[in-house]
């Protein structure tokens, strides 16, 4: 079962615009600086195609699983699909489901590191408190969403 | 106390439910200075809110209300909070890398200073016995010490370095001016300070010397100081001791080794672990269940063990962030707080057959 918050036709049509655009230097289109991060050289949209998912979920307990697999290798990428993925778990499920996030095994070479800090409800929640790193999240969820 | 008795049935039994915070409880202390004949028992608590809230227990109706809200001064969640051994002065830690100090002038809880100086988040604070020293840790990876200055002034006195990762949380010994440290770097840590001033690390106790194998989240010391207890991600605690009198004499190279490793019987985190005066071990977990353990008098060649004196499932709905034992006059009060905007006090009660 797939959460289907992927959906890759539009969007690659779209990331096809946008990169074209950047590329522009007389560009009149004003372009998100978070977007243009040199920590994130990559696009919204591209983050959003990187991942697959799959999720297993345990009513009874209230324990839900979700793996994804990242395309792209760089560390910073995969925790930011991680936090998306968590917070739009939590708007899908009741408050008291626990979450667990990992990385597919062997699909990142800091697959511990990843994950260890994925699941750090602490450094998470420092991390959703950022202005920086909440605006990414939801605008990538938000993205997603249209 | 001995626990071993075959005739006693144990149970938590619920006191009151505490609510009034709008997000998670992170963290609670129970004022040192209460809980007596003269002064009702006072809990301050903090929260994902951005608030402390104070709590206390009315003489009259024994039930507890909320006879404060501190806020408009953490910009950020408050992560962490405790009362000086005297109980006039408050500390709280927060993610907006600050820490502050409050002061009960009047009834009115006023911030009289605020602590800069980490990088990013602050995770825990701690008194020494004296309270003559202040310590915080950070997600920065250091440790601050600061000297307390008449004046309610705070002089930054030492920067620790040493752990690689995030600091979770910083201890006081119970008696001594050694500090103890531990960390998502998977370490604890024992700071002491030598002939000239200058703080260093005098151990660090690492999965080589039978340490936890991730993150520590907290650490407890029993009421004798010789021993203290950890818990982790690892879903251990460990027990540790070291020689007390060694320690007394002013010799720093006394070491804190591994005596015991309580494993099988957590699942999910260890967020906290609290030892009482009477030698019983709490611990709050991610799986919303709050344990009790002792020392087992069956013990082994090898020392003393513990054992499971007692389970508490659901003991709230959510993962429980803290568990800390009353310092107060009455036996085997505790209270808990938890992700679910929540704190409960709680007694551990006997029923023999």
């Amino acid at each position: 079962m797939t959460l289907g918050l992927i959906n890759a036709n539009p969007i690659v049509h779209a990331k096809k615009e946008r990169v074209a655009r950047c590329e522009d230097p007389h560009c009149d289109d004003a372009v998100d600086p978070d977007i243009r991060d040199p920590e994130h050289p990559y696009s919204l949209e591209q983050l959003s195609v990187l991942s697959e998912e799959s999720i297993t979920v345990d009513d009874k307990l209230g324990r839900i699983l979700i793996t994804f697999t990242p395309t792209i290798q760089h560390c910073s990428m995969a925790t930011v699909i991680g936090l998306c993925l968590r917070v739009k778990l939590q708007e899908c499920f009741p408050p008291h489901y626990k979450v667990d996030i990992k990385v597919s095994p062997g699909s990142h070479a800091d697959e511990e590191a990843v994950n260890k800090q994925l699941n750090d409800k602490e450094r998470v929640a420092a991390a959703l408190e950022n202005p920086n790193l909440r605006q990414l999240v939801d605008e990538c969820l938000y993205s997603n969403e249209l | 106390m001995d626990f071993d008795d075959e005739g006693s049935n144990f149970e938590l039994k619920e006191i009151q439910t505490l609510s009034g915070h709008t997000d998670r409880v992170w963290s609670l202390a129970w004022n040192p200075a209460t809980g007596t004949d003269d002064a009702q028992p006072v809990i301050a608590s903090c929260s994902g809110d951005k608030t402390v809230r104070i709590w206390e227990r009315s003489a009259l109706t024994r039930s507890w209300d909320c006879k404060a809200v501190l806020e408009e001064t953490h910009t950020r969640t408050v992560r962490s909070c405790t009362w000086s051994p005297s109980g006039k002065l408050l500390a709280t830690a927060s993610f907006d890398a600050t820490t502050a100090i409050w002061e009960n002038v009047g009834g009115d809880f006023q911030c009289v200073s605020t602590l800069e100086g980490h990088e990013n988040e602050v995770k825990s604070v701690s008194w020494n016995a004296s309270e003559s020293l202040l310590a915080t840790c950070s997600r920065d990876k250091t440790v601050w010490i600061w000297e307390v200055m008449p004046g309610n002034e705070f002089e930054c006195a030492s920067v620790l370095q040493g752990h690689t990762q995030d600091v979770k949380m910083i201890k006081w010994h119970p008696t001594m001016d050694i500090l103890f440290s531990c960390s998502y770097d998977n370490t604890i840590k024992v700071w002491a300070e030598d002939d000239t001033g200058d703080w260093h690390c005098i151990q660090t106790i690492g999965e080589s010397s039978n340490g936890h194998s991730s993150t520590v989240w907290a650490i407890s010391f029993n009421a004798g100081g010789d021993k203290m207890v950890t818990c982790s991600d690892d879903l251990t605690l460990k027990v540790w001791e070291a020689d007390i009198e060694g320690m007394r004499s002013g010799n720093n190279q006394v070491l804190w080794k591994h005596l015991s490793t309580l494993s099988g019987y957590h699942d999910r985190t260890i967020f906290s672990v609290h030892w009482s005066r009477e030698g019983i071990i709490a611990s709050g977990a991610a799986d919303d269940a709050i344990r009790f353990f002792v020392e087992s008098k069956d013990s082994v060649v090898d020392g003393p063990s513990y054992r499971l004196l007692l389970k508490k499932e659901k003991a709230h709905d959510m993962d429980v962030n803290v568990v800390q034992w009353s310092p107060g006059q009455e036996n085997r009060v505790m209270a808990s707080a938890s992700d679910d905007g929540t704190i409960k006090i709680w007694e551990l009660a006997t029923s023999s057959n």
